[in-house]
């Protein structure tokens, strides 16, 4: 049994299983039937690349290697619990009004194809397919966030389209003129856009095409990451979308935009003396970090602060990866895990909060934790995390990225500190009262699911106090391979 | 040293030169109908310097994708787009949020940018088509700028696609192409976002009776 | 420089003369045709510049000598033009001379004559006509230099002749940056010969016109040699783009034999170009003063391309 043909026909087959039947009351359950499976085949891939090192799927196709099996591990693990989250937080939109069912059946079969075209993203050997990928996963995703057809979704959903359409063609030139630099070393081989092949003669190829490939590459992913100045899709879209839809987008596909960039930045590094891929990359993630923490204050909408809190989170990483070495990258990446479960888990939590109040305005949101307590904590300890408050894992690779810039780039320190302080001031301040406080909500026609909130927040705090050995293994194994 | 210069380069350049004009055209147009059949005429200027290219240098897969473009770009597309536009009733004159001729003056200077930028790496290939990365990048820009200036959703979706149309441009000009599995994936991801675009249209009038883009500015930073 | 030389240009300059008010003719005529209208004699211009010279001349009372110098002026302006540019041979004994940026100060000078004779009355029309005209010229030089500098480049030349000869007796060589210095060129030649989309030479209407607003105090002789000058200069155009683009048919030396064969080809160049002229005026409109300057800045925008693509497509030169 091959698990990682099962991971990929999993979700494509549940997607199109689902666009057929269309809603039955079970529908939900085959998502995350469908889910579950895709979670299984994963995690039994990962034990096998674990045991056995890397391999290739489909001749060389596909490239699975301990850097990309565990962001399939990881997406596979919150599409699972973002199935088992908007199953009844679906059910409650649709009581209000706000869905019918033939857009339920939209979004369950888009959410799964969504799944399958990050899995491909992450998976494939070939630079030109993980285009193609992230293209397809944007446009599955155009729907999703324009799934309740207001004005205002309609908007954000017209906006993302067009911004990310004209990033991603930058990255497409990018990846023209990255094939242009290999073709010149492989030859007319039909090789000359897998990774694999490229990582062996990454010093061959020419450094000035890499070095604008690379700026091309880095600017249109990083629309998709949400790097300032680019970043305006990322609030609307996750402000107007559905939750689970936020949840997935910050969690899921903003990662794997990032590891987009981070198999393009070997490369450019192998080409490129002087580490200009990594000063690149600290730049825009320095300038994004800054610009998401100011704009944090200003905002009103719940789920906008928190799309403003990953574009500053998604800033830290990407500083994190420009400054390179083992270190830097193993908080990367443990920052990458860390974000996208705990960002998931303050969504699934605001969801509800939102759902139970009736609105997305934070002024209107009061005393949570007197309606549900669980909601309320939940909240609580998914905004403590995510600022990096200690026990979680958070504070653990904040502050590995940190102390690595006092002691390699002391200049940037002022700045982090700044950034991550104004950040916290925002959120805290406005979230506390959203908790605490009083209220006179009525309470919801389906239980909401608190399950996902807590299996998230559980693993981030496990992650922060204790992180079992095969993990660190791993982590340093991907840290080593991005150099 | 013109005089080395084979006639198959020569006619991929006027092809080339025509693909910018055309561009520059897109961007002067002021009607919608007549700025689908630009973007028509510009597909099948594509197709056809991608089919020089391919019977100069005999690969099959670029018979394909000349193939490939003529059927999407300078047919399929287009027609779907004048199909939307009856469909949705557009009437009247695109406008622009610049006046034209001062859009012109910053399309020159984009070209200008996008030469001085690909002037290096073309010097480095060897193909036949070489010359043509900078007015690739160029009509990338072009398009970019298109996209910016116009305030009516069809004209900005002409836009994406023309951005496209540069983009294949460049990977012939400069590459011979990509592999053909990733080119089979752009064009059905092309082909996929052009019908979504077409659904999304018809939401946008639903909501708003009418394309005017400018309707979605609300959602902005306070 | 031989008698036989001297004689070719002679011919040359008096083909031009001859040649000069038949071409408006019978652009004339082509438009009529294409309207639906019955189309004038195809001689119908030499009747009429001879009916203005047998005429006497009526001066406005205002009128300077300026005023009396400025046609002939024009006229010289524009025999001079026809001269250097190598109609039928690129061997001639003034085709040395015919460097493009000395002609596009032949054809300013004439400009800036007839503009100032136009004010000199102090009409109103011939002021108005006058302004316009310098607004047109203004924007339509630039440009007209930007084309003649991409052909330049080409050849390495600002000389006519050079140009003409690098590009009909070489190597056919496909150059896309004459087909953007081409495009710009037509512009310039319309708005220059104050044709259709910026003007329009057969209305007398005073919101609209130029050329005619500038020559309305003009009778008899003076009259005859405006209006023959303005069919030089649409000749002289029109024979300047066929050199630059359509070079193929001129004479390289000055054998006799050449210059005969040169002829027929100058004149199925020049009836194509005319009824191209009259086909392209039918179907387009006349734009309003204001949007003349777009109209021009189009062409100059397609002259820089054409350069640029020169640069770029063409070889580092």
């Amino acid at each position: 049994m091959d698990f990682f043909v099962l991971t990929l026909v999993i979700p494509i087959v549940g997607g199109l299983l689902l666009t057929v039947v269309g809603e039955r009351a079970w529908a939900p359950n085959l998502n995350v039937i469908a889910s579950l499976g895709t979670f299984l085949a994963s995690a039994l891939l990962t034990i096998e690349i674990v045991a056995n090192g890397p391999r290739f799927a489909f001749g060389e196709m596909f490239f699975i290697d301990s850097l990309n099996v565990f962001f399939v591990a990881l997406t596979a693990f919150v599409g699972l619990t973002t199935s088992i989250f908007s199953g009844p937080y679906m059910k409650n939109e649709q009581e209000h009004g706000k869905l019918t069912v033939p857009r339920l059946r939209l979004y369950k079969s888009m959410f799964q194809i969504f799944m399958f075209t990050m899995l491909v993203a992450l998976t494939t050997n070939n630079l030109g397919i993980l285009w193609v990928a992230m293209e397809a996963a944007t446009l599955t995703t155009v729907l999703l966030v324009s799934l309740y057809r207001t004005a205002a979704s309609l908007e954000a959903a017209w906006k993302y389209f067009i911004l990310c359409g004209v990033g991603i063609a930058q990255a497409l030139f990018g990846t023209i003129l990255l094939y242009f630099a290999a073709e010149r070393v492989l030859g007319e081989t039909g090789n000359a856009l897998l990774w694999t092949h490229l990582v062996e003669v990454k010093g061959q190829l020419e450094p000035t095409i890499m070095a604008l490939s690379f700026i091309f590459l880095l600017v249109g992913y990083g629309t998709k990451v949400g790097l300032a100045p680019l970043h305006n899709w990322l609030p609307d879209a996750h402000a107007e979308g559905p939750t689970p839809v936020s949840a997935v987008l910050s969690g899921l596909l903003l990662n794997v935009a990032l590891y987009a960039i981070l198999r393009c930045k070997v490369l450019a590094d192998g080409a490129i003396p002087g580490g200009f891929a990594g000063n690149l990359m600290m730049g825009f993630g320095l300038l994004t970090l800054v610009v998401a923490a100011f704009f944090l204050s200003r905002q009103k909408d719940i789920k906008r602060m928190f799309a403003y809190s990953s574009i500053e989170h998604m800033g830290l990483i990407t500083f994190a990866f420009g400054m390179g070495g083992a270190v830097a990258n193993f908080a990367g990446l443990l920052h990458m895990t860390m974000h996208s479960l705990t960002k998931s888990a303050i969504f699934f939590a605001v969801g509800h909060a939102a759902q139970k109040s009736g609105t997305q305005q934070m002024e209107d949101i009061r005393g949570l934790i007197r309606i549900n307590p669980v909601i309320g904590w939940g909240l609580m300890l998914g905004t403590l995390a995510i600022l990096g408050m200690p026990p979680f894992g958070v504070f653990a690779s904040e502050f590995m990225i940190l102390t690595h810039a006092m002691k390699h780039h002391p200049w940037a320190t002022p700045v982090l500190l700044l950034a991550l302080g104004v950040a916290f001031a925002a959120i805290f301040g406005k979230v506390q009262p959203m908790v605490f406080g009083d209220t006179h909500a009525k309470p919801l026609p389906h239980a909401p699911a608190i399950t996902p909130v807590f299996v998230h927040l559980a693993l981030v705090l496990m992650i922060g106090l204790y992180i079992p050995p095969y993990l660190t293994r791993w982590f340093h194994e991907a840290a080593r391979m991005l150099g | 040293m013109n005089l080395a210069v084979p006639l198959s380069s020569q006619l991929i350049n006027l092809f080339a030169s025509v693909i910018l004009l055309l561009a520059f055209a897109m961007l002067a147009q002021r009607r919608v109908l007549a700025l689908i059949n630009l973007f028509a005429l510009q597909g099948l200027t594509l197709a056809l310097s991608t089919l020089v290219v391919a019977v100069t240098t005999g690969q099959t897969h670029l018979y394909w994708s000349a193939g490939l473009t003529l059927v999407l770009k300078a047919l399929l597309l287009p027609w779907i787009l004048h199909r939307l536009v009856r469909r949705l009733e557009v009437k009247g004159d695109v406008e622009s949020l610049i006046k034209v001729p001062t859009t012109m003056l910053v399309g020159i200077a984009l070209v200008i940018i996008a030469f001085n930028v690909a002037l290096p790496i073309s010097q480095l290939s060897n193909t036949i088509s070489r010359g043509t990365l900078g007015i690739a990048l160029a009509t990338v820009m072009l398009a970019f700028l298109m996209m910016i200036t116009r305030s009516k959703a069809i004209p900005q979706v002409v836009g994406f696609l023309a951005m496209e149309n540069g983009l294949f441009l460049a990977a012939t000009s400069a590459t011979y192409g990509m592999p053909m599995v990733v080119e089979l994936g752009i064009a059905l991801d092309v082909l996929v976002g052009a019908i979504i675009l077409g659904v999304f249209f018809f939401q946008i009038r639903e909501q708003f009776d009418s394309l005017d883009i400018r309707h979605l500015e609300k959602l902005k930073e306070r | 420089m031989n008698v036989f030389g001297f004689l070719g240009q002679m011919f040359a300059i008096a083909l031009a003369l001859l040649l000069a008010p038949l071409l408006t003719g019978w652009v004339n005529q082509c438009r009529a045709w294409l309207q639906n209208r019955s189309a004038p004699p195809l001689l119908q211009p030499y009747y009429m510049l001879h009916k203005l010279f047998l005429k006497d001349v009526v001066l406005a009372h205002g009128a300077s000598p300026l005023f009396r110098f400025a046609p002939f002026v024009v006229f010289g302006c524009m025999v001079l033009a026809c001269a250097i540019i190598p109609t039928l041979s690129t061997d001639l004994p003034l085709a040395p001379a015919a460097d493009t940026i000395a002609l596009v100060g032949v054809f300013g000078l004439a400009r800036i004559f007839i503009a100032l004779a136009a004010m000199d009355v102090g009409t109103s029309f011939g002021t108005l006509g006058g302004r316009r005209e310098m607004l047109i010229g203004f924007l339509a030089e630039p440009a007209l230099l930007m084309v003649i500098f991409t052909t330049a480049m080409i050849s390495q030349s600002t000389s006519v002749a050079t140009i003409v000869e690098t590009l009909a007796h070489r190597d056919f060589i496909i150059y896309p940056s004459l087909a953007f210095a081409g495009i710009a060129f037509t512009f310039v030649s319309f708005a220059e010969n104050a044709r259709v989309p910026v003007d329009n030479p057969a209305t007398h209407l005073e919101l609209t016109m130029i050329h005619e607003a500038m020559i309305l105090e003009y009778s008899g002789r003076h009259l005859a040699l405006i209006e023959w000058a303005a069919s030089l200069k649409l000749y002289a155009y029109s024979c300047l783009g066929l050199a630059l683009f359509f070079p193929w048919g001129i004479a390289e030396g000055d054998s006799f034999l050449g210059l005969l064969l040169a002829i027929p080809v100058l004149a199925i160049k020049l009836a194509i170009g005319g009824a191209l002229l009259a086909g392209i005026e039918t179907i387009n409109a006349k734009v309003r003063i204001f949007r003349a300057p777009e109209f021009l800045g189009t062409a100059f925008l397609f002259a820089v391309l054409g350069l640029l693509v020169r640069l770029l497509l063409e070889g580092r030169v």
